[in-house]
């Protein structure tokens, strides 16, 4: 059916094409009302009770606002508060042209529902399209265009005043012109401040109004502090004719008048540019896209090693700033002279939302005040907000709306408070988001694609799986663990070989390519395991139910099946999509008493029997092929269960089943891996791990060579066999240390697409190729690895991104990413719950080993906490005792003594909490006693101290 | 600058169409007193004319005479003017021998070909204007310019192009659509019946989604069958008030 009733043609002209094309207008295209009676639409948006208490509209009303609202007010529209919206078609295409983010938020607003955000498509409208005039530009036209819609729903709602309680439509802008011609044709037009600052209960909202260009208000002097930016065009041609680079900005953590330019060249010549002073730095931010143009030779610097924070009160008046900066310059040397260069311009910003802390201004009635983000290499951002004395003391995030070259630091807006600095949850929140982890509630639309409960095994299900559901599969992982992704068994065949399966949950079957749960996942890419709390990568009605293989259920798996026979030879290798249901989930030590306990004999405990008798031939094949063990000290805090406190803290143990399950599922990744390429050769997903550098092995060599024992790092062989000789008489703790030190030697296993790279070698395990395959659960990485080796085996269907490596490549570096950083966020929040330890501890006495020696300092590790902590030699208050270096050994004498790498050590360890947005754990040293350096031991014994605690 | 966005939230494609909606469609016949058959069509802002002569005589090489049907030559081509850029298109190039021959396949399948035995039908076909499914504009004028020669048919040959985007078939593709990286789909059908007379595709697409594709591209089909059968009646009308019946 032809419904186009007026047909207009556009012309648009771009460059030197001239594009024709049609432009359809319309008449059914509705209000989106639920008042409106004279719209046919099928479901309406909009409240027919659209009340806000304000002071400025007492009546029902919509809200429509213009680009330039939707683009600087966005983190205000978000509010809950904010409701029944129009988003015009023209303002929804403005915002898509000039900004992706903000539109995608703009996008997820108007997906919820109980926001209540209308999309009304004015420009196929037939009453709401206009043209535009000769003479008028682009963006005038726009402006119009959404003044005609508002007037037109202004009119089209008039009729129904008398139902609805005068329901009218309220224009907003903050363009001076268009407001006056909105009031001149008869709309109710306000200002975006003046409509929010109207509303009852807004103070939180008025701060996270962004400051916008054309507030005259503005703080700071007119005095220029910083040379303008150059306009993009002229950075382009300079960029072409080679007098400028681009590259990212990566300003120094250590030194606030310090930052680098990384320069991305042609394969490996990547090139670094120092940038120094901050009329150089010129306002360009961590992470931004700039234009760099180098400065001539003899005004070339040597990066300084002085460490200068921006501290203080914010400076009106730079006397103090160019003190700093002298004494940076003081400290160039000329040998050490690098390419140096000033920012002229700013490509791309690369702003996001900053967690931090406020400064509370020195003058108590100040409504600006500066914003210290935890990440040092931030800038310190200024904001306008009311609510500073609440807000003190509180973790909040602060988004930069911009940089004027008048003013010392950006401006910037409050977004939303996470809690008071300190607390768990507020310090969790922190450093997911400082980590880049999604970690925000699934969304509707993903949720939706979740299956239906109740959830049972349908006819369909079983067409292409085998049913396994007789055989005695039973799982085996830590304690407390609800997102069981693999599974096991063994049993005899009649000719008296084994079969050995391993079963891995089968997320694939209800992550289907290319929907939302599809896409969060993948963006997602990885589940993050912080201390007392879990991010999940899936919803948990598939993380802990349905995809997990729990005791006495039927679940669907993907089972890899082999023949082997007594001497753990493969025979024969089966993939195979399949149903199962777990006989028992244990953890690894009720399965290691199963095995140890000689009065049972059923058949789970024959299967977990004949397991880890060939995981032990498995593993030791693995480590007569060089594989390494390396070790690490992973810690493990008992929680209090009604505080969440971590009461105390444990080394993790490693007991056979461990590694009787880990022996499992390298095996089913190798043999996966294998698979995979085979039957996609371009397009597989593996993992490798790439053989350090020799230089790499510096330190472990130094380290072993002090203690008279000899490390061969030629292979992984030769580093595994010299790493299992290495010990050294009354020093059992030794072989471990070495360990560490190995393990910090090593490369970044990563994955990568197979058609993209030549290397597939894995150093640690020493497979020539590995993927992962057994956790999909919570690696989305297995994910994509079970689709591919579905399509292999023809259990499922192939789907387009799937064959594209490129495409592939991208999700490789996305999930790489992923991991790197909940790696990170672990870590973090170790140390912070080790923080939290130490603080209901007071001071403590332990024994360490001094892990590195460096030039000032020695890193001390306490095994039985896993802690690692620096005892510093050199403090700013004190006179600085002798310290002399020595770089070969490495040692370091301080005074008399000297210290070397493996000495065994005690300290003190405390709690420094001066800065209260950087808590740290200080150590100092107790013994050996140098005077001067040294502490005496403190008197509240821990001894005393501890039965207390413990009752 | 991000691409376009095909199909927005709300349903509706760049030119204000939904999903399912042709452009608009408009033809007259008879428009050369001269040929057999002629017939000018506009699907939106494709435009392109139609010319039959035939039957008759074999012309050329009496070798391709075929004893029990006739024979049909097709031939396509794109005026000089009709894209955003004045480019010279001479006769025989790859694109348009490619479609002269997919036309033929078109009308072989649809034209009573057996009741002209030893005989020749030529079409000729222009595009004067293009903004996407050139193909099926070709066809539906082409089959006008058939009908107006009164050479007869099985059925009327309509044709339509489908698009796949965000998991929805999108009809009848405008040049923008076309070239945005959308897996098409063209057919041509005789709609009575539901025969396929030709379908060409030459994008990936997965092979789950073929047959909503194709399901899609039939009903745009029988769309366009409707309108043609209008212009059919209408120009008979025109027709027989002019002679008075």
């Amino acid at each position: 059916m032809l419904k186009s009733k007026t047909f207009v043609k556009k012309t648009r002209s771009g460059g030197v094409m001239k594009i024709v094309r049609e432009h359809y207008l319309r008449d059914d295209i509705w209000c989106g009302s639920e008042a409106c009676t004279e719209c046919q639409q099928e479901s309406t948006v909009l409240q027919k009770d659209a009340c806000i208490e304000s002071n400025l509209c007492s009546y029902p009303h919509y809200l429509i606002p213009d680009t330039n609202v939707v683009l600087h007010q966005i983190d205000v529209l978000e509010d809950p508060v904010i409701r029944n919206v129009i988003i015009l078609q023209t303002v929804l295409q403005e915002v898509r042209h000039r900004s992706a983010p903000i539109y995608k938020r703009l996008k997820d607003i108007i997906h919820e529902k109980e926001k209540h955000f209308y999309t009304f498509t004015s420009e196929h409208h037939r009453e709401t399209f206009i043209e535009r005039e000769p003479g008028e530009s682009a963006n005038d036209r726009n402006d119009r265009a959404i003044r005609v819609a508002a007037k037109w729903y202004s009119e089209h709602l008039k009729p129904l005043e008398a139902e609805t309680d005068g329901l009218k439509v309220v224009l907003l802008t903050n363009d001076q012109g268009n407001k006056q011609k909105a009031e001149e044709s008869g709309l109710l037009v306000y200002k975006f401040e003046e409509y929010i600052k109207g509303l009852i209960a807004n103070s939180e909202l008025v701060d996270r109004l962004a400051l916008s260009n054309d507030d005259k208000n503005e703080v700071t002097s007119s005095k220029v502090l910083f040379p303008e930016h150059l306009p993009l065009s002229r950075i382009q041609a300079g960029i072409k004719s080679g007098s400028f680079v681009q590259g990212t900005f990566r300003a120094s953590r250590d030194n606030y008048l310090e930052a680098t330019v990384f320069v991305q060249g042609e394969g490996e010549d990547s090139t670094e540019i120092l940038i120094q002073g901050l009329q150089n730095l010129n306002r360009a931010v961590h992470q931004d896209v700039v234009a760099v143009q180098l400065l001539p030779r003899n005004q070339w610097v040597a990066p300084s090693s002085v460490v200068l924070q921006d501290e203080g009160t914010a400076k009106d008046d730079d006397v103090e700033e160019e003190e700093e900066e002298k004494a940076l310059r003081i400290s160039a040397a000329e040998a050490a002279r690098k390419t140096t260069g000033k920012v002229v311009g700013i490509i791309k910003r690369n702003w996001r939302p900053f967690c931090g802390m406020l400064n509370v201004s020195q003058i108590k009635e100040s409504t600006r005040h500066l914003f210290t983000p935890a990440d040092r290499r931030i800038p310190r951002i200024r904001i306008e907000t009311r609510q500073s004395s609440t807000l003190a003391g509180q973790r909040i995030i602060v988004a930069i709306d911009g940089w004027p070259k008048d003013s010392r630091y950006p401006n910037g807006h409050f977004v939303r408070s996470l809690g008071g600095a300190g607390e768990k949850d507020t310090e969790q929140e922190v450093l997911l988001l400082e980590h880049d982890v999604p970690h925000q509630a699934f969304s509707q639309a993903v949720l939706s694609f979740l299956p239906k409960m109740p959830w049972a095994i349908t006819p369909e299900d079983m067409v292409k799986r085998e049913d396994l559901r007789q055989l005695t599969v039973c799982s085996v992982d830590p304690p407390g663990c609800t997102d069981i992704d693999d599974a096991l068994h063994c049993r005899e065949l009649e000719n008296g070989n084994l079969e050995v399966g391993v079963h891995i949950a089968d997320v694939s079957h209800f992550i289907r390519p290319g929907n939302a749960l599809d896409k969060e996942a993948a963006n997602r890419g990885t589940t993050v395991y912080l201390c007392g709390k879990r991010i999940d990568m899936v919803p948990e009605l598939l993380s802990s139910n349905l995809c997990s293989l729990r005791s006495n259920v039927e679940r669907l798996a993907f089972s890899c099946i082999w023949e082997m026979n007594h001497k753990a030879e493969i025979l024969k290798t089966r993939f195979t999509k399949s149903v199962i249901n777990s006989k028992a989930s244990l953890t690894y030590a009720e399965a290691q008493m199963r095995i140890d306990d000689t009065s049972k004999s059923d058949d789970i405990t024959k299967s977990l029997r004949g397991l880890n008798k060939l995981a032990k031939i498995l593993k030791r094949q693995r480590i007569e092929k060089g594989a390494l063990t390396l070790s690490s000290l992973e810690v493990r805090f008992h929680i209090d269960s009604e505080t969440h406190d971590p009461i105390d803290l444990q080394t993790k143990e490693l007991m056979e089943t461990n590694s009787m399950v880990e022996e499992f599922m390298l095996l089913a990744n190798i043999s996966v891996a294998q698979k995979i390429y085979d039957e996609f050769q371009e397009c597989a997903l593996l993992r490798k791990h790439p053989a350090p550098p020799p230089s790499n092995y510096d330190i472990l060599l130094k380290a072993a060579k002090s203690k008279d024992v000899a490390i061969h790092t030629d292979t992984a062989k030769a580093l595994a066999d010299s790493l299992d000789v290495a010990k050294v008489d009354g020093f059992p703790y030794f072989n471990t240390l070495l360990r560490i030190l190995a393990t910090r030697c090593m490369m970044q296993a990563v994955y990568f697409c197979s058609g993209m790279d030549s290397d597939f070698h894995h150093y640690g395990l020493a497979s020539p190729i590995y993927t992962h395959f057994t956790s999909p659960i919570r690696r989305y990485a297995d994910i994509i690895v079970h689709r591919l080796l579905a399509v292999a085996i023809g259990a499922d269907s192939t789907y387009p991104d799937l064959m594209d490596k490129h495409k592939q490549s991208a999700l490789c570096n996305n999930l790489n990413y992923r991991h790197k950083m909940s790696q990170y966020a672990q870590r973090a929040s170790v140390a912070f719950h080790t923080q939290l330890f130490f603080k209901s501890r007071g001071i403590l006495n332990e024994e360490g080993f001094v892990l590195f020696v460096r030039k000032n300092a020695i890193i001390v590790l306490i095994p039985k906490f896993g802690l690692e902590g620096t005892v510093f030699f050199d403090t700013k208050d004190k006179v600085s005792p002798s310290v002399v270096f020595d770089e070969e050994g490495p040692a370091l004498t301080v005074q008399q003594h000297t210290f070397h790498i493996f000495d065994k050590v005690k300290v003190t360890i405390s709690l420094d909490d001066s800065n209260i947005q950087h808590q740290k754990i200080r150590m100092a040293l107790t013994e050996p006693v140098i005077p001067g350096v040294s502490v005496p031991v403190p008197d509240a014994a821990p001894q005393a101290k501890k039965p207390k605690l413990d009752r | 600058m991000a691409g376009l966005e095909l199909l927005s939230d709300q349903g509706y494609r760049l030119d204000g169409r939904k999903a399912t909606e042709l452009r608009k469609v408009q033809a007259r016949m008879g428009v050369f007193a001269q040929a057999d058959g002629s017939a000018y069509l506009e699907q939106g802002n494709t435009k392109a004319l139609a010319v039959v002569y035939g039957p008759h005589e074999m012309r050329g090489s009496r070798g391709r005479t075929l004893h029990d049907r006739a024979l049909i030559n097709c031939q396509y081509s794109m005026a000089t003017f009709s894209t955003a850029e004045r480019k010279r298109r001479p006769h025989g190039d790859r694109k348009s021998t490619e479609m002269s021959l997919h036309l033929k396949q078109t009308f072989e399948a649809a034209v009573m070909t057996q009741l002209y035995p030893r005989s020749q039908i030529d079409i000729y076909v222009k595009i004067l204007q293009s903004d996407g499914g050139n193909y099926s504009t070709c066809v539906n004028a082409a089959t006008l310019a058939v009908i107006d020669a009164g050479i007869p048919m099985r059925d009327y040959v309509c044709a339509c192009t489908v698009g796949f985007v965000d998991e929805t078939p999108l009809a009848d593709l405008c040049y923008a659509e076309e070239s945005g990286g959308v897996s098409s789909l063209a057919l041509a059908l005789l709609p009575r019946g539901g025969q396929i007379a030709l379908l060409q595709m030459d994008a990936r697409l997965h092979q789950d989604h073929l047959e909503t594709l194709i399901e899609a591209a039939m009903t745009a089909c029988k769309g366009v069958s409707k309108v043609l059968d209008e212009v059919v009646r209408q120009h008979l009308q025109e027709g027989s008030v002019l002679t008075g019946e």
